[in-house]
């Protein structure tokens, strides 16, 4: 029951957050309650497992019988690591998106969002998978169109659309395995257990695969159905990139690891110079993207893409390096960017825009905001010591394995990455002058006075009055000030996370490995997993 | 020449008969009962006979599983066949008609009168209709033909024979016509979509006519028995029976609003009265498709090679067809048409997943078994959504323009997130019904060979989601306040009820649709 009571929670959380009137209920309240339950109960289910186990906390019940799904969950290393990182990420966002908007309804999407998001990550049945794989698309639809800038309806439209095209295939691919599953001998059954003993054949192994690589390409997303990414990142407020970049989008590598190489070894391995090669070209080309944006959240939007090329890279390179190294990295991909995201949420909170163009040296200004800027970025671009970089090394590791121009073309990425984001924070935060723009809101010389104490609080309680309360809200008069305790509570256990899992890898290798090494030797591949040195902590 | 009396079996008829004779006892009533009490009398009386006819209906069902052997019986001389699937979709039919008599008898949407003419001999714009109108007269014969139209729906999938299912074919249209240009409001506009359906509808069934006497000139048979043994003998004059069958599809196709003979859909949605197109939409699809599986299955299943190419064809342009143009409507109904025309080929994909027993996995679903989940959902669904189109109002009335329904989210959420939900399920969004009707159709489809028609199926869905969720965004997210913005007149409970348990049956039968397709498993195959 206790998986079942983890994905509960934030559901209910979100039901009762809903029909809690705005007024004198206290829904945001109600929420963070909910989240932080869900994040109790994720460290129970943690606290109980046993990392070579396999998948364990497992719950069966027959679901559709003619179908021959279960509502069956249980959790394996891959699968802790991601619960973990919806649980602590979750209360975070809402936290910072604390007075970010004056409905709740925001963060009733948020905990939907959360819930179902739990269950794909627990899931052990194919068909209950696809089906909350959909319904996260609903809440992350309501959060984009309803909260953010200007054109958000569109981006929302075209998100959904992005994805539930992704998730039509993927239907059909789910279909296929049913039909493939109904000619065996015990008849239908969806779960992944039975279906990884499935003796498919070739033709149809490679088609049903093809489906389910579609659906988590556009999820991931991988080059070249990206194009939804950046859009969406810029037109939602950064607190829902977090939720999608962070975690929504994790599903899509999940999704390869637990099922394209799960249940279609033989046909991922025969579609692996496909995959890496569109791997190669996201890392590459999603960096370079990134380092012509104007805009900081299509910045972060866009490093994204590279990084899940990275991630792909590193799943497809069939070592156990590259998929602990994959494992690994997505989980201090959520922690970097999610800290990357709600820094330049605060920036769009203090200054109305995030244009590049329109900022400069803000250091002086908001040093804290820079700080923490920084170290975020230099997470993303695997500056030894934060955690990124153990990730990327073995990733890297396994792409030379893999054939050395492989890893040669990665290493640009990188590259690259340093220049994304040293070259914008150099631009935003240093500088001669102030603050370039945004003399329409205030005087400059009031500005260039950083003065210290809480933002205004009456904001969000007010923000009911005015047409449109998401545009006011992210421009804000008066001076600009430095963050806040919230702010920097917000933002300070992601940096502990970084520094710590930086210097002290071995606890998520040690979930991530196991994991991995049933993957490769289903796969029929044999090498040694990756460890932690002796001597290191741990 | 000696008489012999044929021999019928009330015992499991008997719920055709009491729809019959309640509309019988309605049209009586219309004589002889004060105006002032007809309204109260027909509703009630409707209800009632509709509600035992449903009771009776899950009796018979029930007791069809005492029958040794053979799941259901062939009544009435032949001319019908009592079984599994043809008491699940009388049971389905009567769900909806209480539906729609509970619509029909909405009378606060218009201020105390039903969304029907006044007066329907009136001219529409002259003296006659403002008398009518502000005597405040109200056509309660609809009751009635409600139930004949229910009764002949009943009749169309357990028809048995060629002549019963023309007769049934023409019982339940003939009410049909006459229901859609009923219309209060806009009337011009309805009694063009009644007329437009009439002349179709009755080309269409000369077609269907035709078919019917060469099929007869082949098998020498009016029985499906008889037919599919002259089908499986293979005797000569093949082409006749090709003739003969497409010229049948045509009448059929035209009754679900398959392409190329989908024309009257839009225009007939949209002018008759919404409450009639909430019944006319779901049942007449449910009893169409019941009579399609039963003539395709028992009747012609041995040449399935022959019908099949062609049913391909039709399923993937009806998918495409009603897909592509519903995505540029600008009036909710219309786009409901289109949207009901591309389920129309959803529909026929599971009819395609037609297999024989032994090429089946163990466990595996039948395409019966997806159709007829298929139609409970889709059935449900639309009921539901043209009822909430019916309480979007502004000064004029019903208004169905995009224009109108932007920003409707803000304005009344409940309302609008009911109808988003409908429109959910109707993409085939996961935890709706539709999800698990699209999951079904498509897995028999697949599984019988027909991946072509899947893959067209997958595109046609995406551009489906396309404009629905258009929509919903239109709703939310589109904050323009414009002038004559519709706005949400709070209905009576009798529409408020059938919003609401549609919606609670589409969340259910997408969240736990199990004990529902374990009842359409049970319901077995057609008999022979």
């Amino acid at each position: 029951m206790t998986l079942t009571i983890l994905c509960a929670l934030p559901l209910v959380g979100a039901l009762v957050t809903a029909l809690t009137p705005a007024g004198g209920g206290r829904p945001k309240q109600i929420a963070l309650a909910f989240s932080l339950l869900a994040l109790v109960q994720g460290i129970i289910v943690a606290a109980r497992f046993d990392k070579d186990g396999g998948s364990q906390s497992t719950e069966k019940v027959t679901w559709i019988k003619a179908f021959g799904a279960h509502y069956a969950l249980g959790v394996d290393g891959l699968g802790l690591l991601m619960v973990l990182l919806t649980v602590v990420l979750v209360p975070i966002v809402l936290v910072a998106a604390w007075r970010d908007t004056a409905r709740p309804s925001f963060f009733a999407w948020a905990l939907a969002l959360e819930g179902f998001s739990l269950v794909v990550f627990t899931s052990t049945d194919v068909l209950l998978f696809y089906v909350v794989f959909e319904a996260t698309l609903i809440p992350a639809y309501f959060l984009i169109g309803g909260f953010g800038r200007e054109g958000r309806s569109w981006a929302a439209l075209k998100f959904l659309m992005y994805q539930l095209g992704g998730g039509l295939v993927l239907l059909a691919g789910v279909i296929g395995l049913y039909v493939e599953s109904a000619g065996s001998a015990n008849g239908p059954s969806y779960l992944i257990s039975d279906l990884a003993q499935l003796d498919l054949s070739t033709n149809a192994e490679r088609w049903i695969f093809v489906a389910f690589f579609i659906a988590f390409a556009v999820k991931a997303p991988l080059f070249p159905l990206h194009t939804w990414l950046a859009d969406t990142t810029e037109k939602a407020t950064p607190a829902t990139s977090v939720l999608l970049v962070c975690i929504l989008d994790k599903i899509g590598t999940f999704g390869m690891l637990r099922f394209c190489l799960g249940l279609f070894p033989d046909a991922s391995q025969w579609a692996t110079p496909v995959v890496v090669t569109l791997a190669l070209i996201s890392i590459v080309y999603g960096a370079f993207l990134a380092i012509g944006q104007d805009d900081l959240l299509r910045l972060v939007g866009l490093t994204s893409l590279s990084h899940f090329g990275f991630i792909t890279l590193g799943i497809f390179a069939f070592t156990s390096q590259g998929g602990s190294g994959a494992i690994l990295y997505m989980v201090n991909h959520g922690v970097a960017t999610a800290g990357l995201f709600l820094t330049v949420g605060f920036l769009l909170r203090r200054h109305g825009t995030v244009r590049i163009s329109e900022l400069r040296g803000l250091e002086s200004v908001t040093p804290v905001l820079a700080g923490l800027f920084l170290v975020a970025g230099l997470a993303t671009l695997g500056l030894p010591g934060l955690s990124q970089f153990v990730s990327e090394i073995l990733v890297l590791i396994s792409a030379f394995d893999y054939h050395w121009w492989v890893g040669a073309i990665a290493v640009t990425g990188i590259v690259l990455a340093a220049v994304y984001v040293l070259w914008a924070y150099q631009r935003v935060f240093t500088g001669a002058g102030v603050l370039a723009t945004g003399a329409e809101h205030a005087p400059v010389e009031e500005r260039t006075v950083p003065r210290p104490g809480r933002v205004r609080r009456d904001v969000a309680e007010d923000g009911t009055t005015s047409p449109d309360p998401e545009r006011r809200l992210t421009r804000r008069d008066g001076p600009t000030t430095d963050l806040d305790r919230r702010e920097v509570g917000v933002l300070a256990p992601l940096v502990l996370a970084l520094v710590f899992f930086g210097f002290v890898p071995g606890p998520l290798l040690d979930l991530a490995n196991p994991t991995v090494s049933a993957l490769m030797e289903h796969a029929g591949v044999t090498d040694d997993a990756p460890v932690v040195a002796e001597g290191s902590a741990h | 020449m000696e008489f012999t009396s044929p021999h019928i079996e009330y015992a499991q008829l008997w719920p055709l008969f009491v729809v019959f004779g309640v509309g019988c006892v309605g049209v009586l009533v219309e004589a002889f009962v004060p105006r002032r009490l007809r309204y109260l009398t027909q509703v009630g009386l409707t209800v009632v006979g509709l509600l035992v006819a449903l009771g009776g209906t899950i009796g018979v069902g029930v007791g069809l599983k005492d029958l040794k052997g053979a799941r259901g019986l062939v009544a009435g001389e032949g001319a019908l066949a009592i079984d599994g699937p043809a008491v699940y979709l009388w049971g389905l039919v009567l769900v909806c008609a209480i539906a729609g008599v509970l619509l029909f008898a909405e009378r606060r949407l218009e201020s105390g009168v039903t969304v029907f003419a006044g007066q329907a001999a009136a001219l529409p714009g002259t003296t006659a209709e403002r008398e009518a109108s502000s005597r405040g007269l109200e056509h309660t014969e609809v009751y009635p033909l409600l139930l004949f139209a229910v009764f002949g729906m009943m009749l169309f999938p357990a028809a048995n024979d060629l002549i019963m299912l023309f007769v049934a074919l023409e019982v339940l249209s003939l009410p049909l016509y006459l229901l859609s240009g009923l219309a209060r409001r806009r009337r011009l506009l309805s009694q063009e979509a009644a007329m437009k359906y009439f002349l179709l509808g009755a080309f269409s069934s000369g077609f269907f006519l035709y078919g019917l006497a060469l099929v007869y000139g082949y098998a020498g048979s009016m029985q499906f028995a008889g037919i599919a043994a002259a089908v499986q003998g293979g005797t000569a004059n093949h082409s006749l029976l090709l003739i003969g069958v497409g010229m049948m599809s045509v009448g059929l196709l035209f009754k679900v609003g398959a392409v190329p003979f989908h024309a009257w859909t839009p225009d007939v949605y949209q002018g008759a009265p919404t409450a009639v197109t909430a019944f006319m939409s779901a049942a007449t699809k449910i009893a169409a498709f019941g009579a399609f599986l039963r003539l395709f299955y028992v009747a012609f299943g041995a040449d399935r090679w022959s019908w099949q190419p062609m049913m391909w064809i039709v399923a993937i342009l009806t998918m495409v067809v009603g897909a592509v143009l519903a995505v540029v409507q600008t009036d909710v109904k219309r786009m409901l048409a289109y949207s009901s025309v591309s389920h129309s080929g959803f529909i026929l994909t599971g009819l395609l997943g037609v297999q024989a027993a032994g090429d089946l996995g163990k466990g595996e679903i039948t395409s019966l078994t997806a159709v007829l989940f298929y139609l409970t959902s889709y059935g449900l669904a639309i009921v539901g959504s043209f009822a909430v189109v019916s309480v979007v109002r502004d000064a004029g009335g019903e208004t169905a323009r995009f224009d109108a329904w932007t920003g409707l989210g803000r304005r009344a959420p409940l309302t609008a997130g009911v109808f988003a939900f409908f429109l959910l399920s109707m993409a085939g969004i996961p935890l709706t019904s539709g999800f698990i009707g699209k999951w079904a159709v498509f897995s028999v489809a697949l599984s019988a060979g027909a991946w072509p028609v899947v893959i067209v199926a997958v595109a046609a869905s995406i551009v489906a989601v396309f404009f629905y969720v258009r929509f919903i965004l239109l709703m939310f997210f589109t904050d323009r306040a414009s002038e004559g913005a519709a706005a949400v007149t709070v209905p009576s409970p009798l529409t408020s009820s059938v919003i609401a348990v549609t919606a609670l049956a589409t969340l259910v039968l997408g969240v736990v649709p199990g004990p529902v397709l374990d009842l359409v498993q049970d319901a077995g195959s057609f008999i022979r």
